[in-house]
């Protein structure tokens, strides 16, 4: 626990200088966290053992494989996600939480390396409510999002897999970033990442319009997901769909892909 | 030629190749299931290495606190320690704050833990079972990533025991209207079963099969044979 308190204790003096504010939250101490191999490995590279093309006799699986989207229409941003992890050709589960809940009124999503996307918008979260006490107010979703994308470049090329929608709602009303581990930090009317969105992005494409009601964008959503998850064997489970509101993000629903299979044949 | 030129120009100029590995994959298999006021955590105890069995009693499963048990499967020595350093640190914490740690503070505290060994992983995939108002179970992937499951299988042959469990505990994809409530005797009926059915066809899992269960009041063990061939 003093550690803990510490940690914070000493600060006030630091955030007074307004110059070095960003720059100490988008950095994360690394050698102070993270282990290494302590010793050199030859012929061992740290990247490798968890990279999906290594080959090894005991490569460490972790789970890959996604669909997801959002987009920006008249009543906010809708996010829709799959929920299927598979690791290999397993299906490790069904039924991932691929939308983040950052805070009530920031989402993420999550492709790429499960766990990159959870610990990481987990530390986004903890750097917005300390945004949120030292400047009384919230963050902007422009600002979430750099705080993220700083948070992982400094990891670059060491194999961490990320790539992530942030949306919200501000004071310059709704927000859609798109922000990866390779650096890269987009702002656009839509996005959708990983496996699957190439067949999503066609559904989606086809059916968008920013003047679409509530309803029409959920339907539209779900389909695109449900499209993706019919072509793309890594996605699949679950279509699960948030909306994001003035008031906040809401949760709309979560539809089992076996059923919406018949649905959408007309049965 | 004297030695020194001989060793420089002759045998350094020799490519060598040098790999070191460092982990270990040791087989077994571990399944957790939840249910509305218990939760059923079991594990074979079978250690092996190749075709080689290293041990027949080396537990995989290990109760953490009155209200959560931990399995692991992977590579065995990874998995040991993690169950010490998250053990020493669920010590401090309950030094710190004079009571014992939730267990979703503990699946928090695990899953940071695996994150922090990000580029250098335990080679180990964890399940986390127990109660808090509920059975729950959750399960880690070997780099921190969780979520909460009603039943889960890992290791070796949870490919065989996945399915089994998809069927019997959450009756996926079964046509009936109404779900059974599932009950203790049931659940630990389809550990067992599991258990026994997995020994025949996977090599690595085998033994003995510890069957722990969480209470509100508790953990209680019980232990079972496994075919040991």
């Amino acid at each position: 626990m003093d550690a803990f308190v510490n940690r914070f204790k000493g600060t006030t003096a630091l955030w007074s200088d307004e110059s070095s504010m960003l720059g100490d939250f988008g950095s994360y101490d690394a050698v102070k966290e993270f282990s290494h191999p302590v010793f050199e490995i030859p012929a061992y590279q740290n990247a490798n053992c968890t990279d999906e093309k290594s080959d090894s006799e005991c490569h460490i699986k972790i789970e890959h494989g996604t669909t997801t989207l959002a987009f920006k229409f008249q009543g906010g941003i809708m996010v829709a996600v799959d929920s299927r992890a598979s690791a290999g050709n397993y299906i490790a589960s069904q039924t991932v939480k691929k939308v983040i809940e950052i805070n009530p009124y920031l989402l993420g999503t999550m492709a790429g390396g499960a766990a990159d996307c959870q610990f990481w918008q987990r530390e986004l979260g903890k750097h917005c409510r300390l945004y949120e006490l030292r400047n009384r107010e919230r963050i902007s979703v422009a600002a979430a999002s750099k705080l993220l994308a700083n948070m992982v470049y400094p990891y670059k090329r060491m194999g961490i897999s990320m790539g992530t929608m942030v949306t919200g709602w501000d004071k310059t009303g709704p927000n859609l970033f798109y922000v990866d581990s390779d650096g890269s930090r987009y702002k656009n009317d839509v996005f959708s990442v990983g496996s699957g969105s190439p067949y999503a992005y066609g559904v989606l494409d086809s059916g968008l319009d920013y003047e679409l009601s509530t309803n029409d964008a959920i339907e539209l959503a779900r389909r695109s997901i449900y499209h993706a998850t019919y072509r793309d064997a890594a996605s699949g489970g679950y279509v699960r769909i948030y909306h994001v509101k003035e008031q906040g993000w809401e949760f709309i629903g979560l539809h089992d892909v076996g059923n919406l299979h018949w649905e959408y044949q007309g049965l | 030629m004297n030695f020194t030129d001989f060793y420089n120009e002759t045998l350094t100029s020799v490519p060598t190749e040098r790999s070191f590995y460092p982990y270990e994959a040791n087989g077994g298999t571990a399944l957790a299931i939840a249910g509305e006021d218990f939760c059923v955590v079991a594990s074979d105890t079978r250690q092996s290495n190749g075709y080689l069995i290293n041990a027949r009693y080396a537990p995989k499963a290990f109760k953490m606190s009155e209200k959560a048990v931990l399995a692991n499967s992977g590579f065995a020595a990874d998995g040991n320690a993690l169950v010490r350093r998250l053990t020493q640190r669920m010590q401090w914490y309950k030094h710190s704050h004079e009571k014992e740690m939730s267990i979703t503070a503990l699946a928090q505290l695990l899953s940071n833990t695996l994150y922090f060994k990000r580029f250098f992983p335990f080679y180990t995939q964890v399940l986390l079972g127990g109660v808090n108002e509920n059975g729950i179970v959750y399960s880690f992937d070997p780099i921190g990533s969780y979520g909460s499951e009603n039943c889960r299988a890992v290791g070796t042959a949870a490919s065989l025991i996945q399915p089994f469990l998809d069927n019997q505990v959450e009756f996926k994809n079964v046509q009936i209207v109404e779900k059974p409530r599932l009950t203790l005797d049931r659940a630990l009926c389809i550990a067992k079963d599991a258990f026994t059915s997995a020994t025949e066809r996977d090599i690595y899992t085998g033994d003995h099969l510890e069957i722990f269960i969480i209470k509100q009041d508790g953990v209680t063990t019980e232990s079972y044979p496994l075919k040991r061939d």
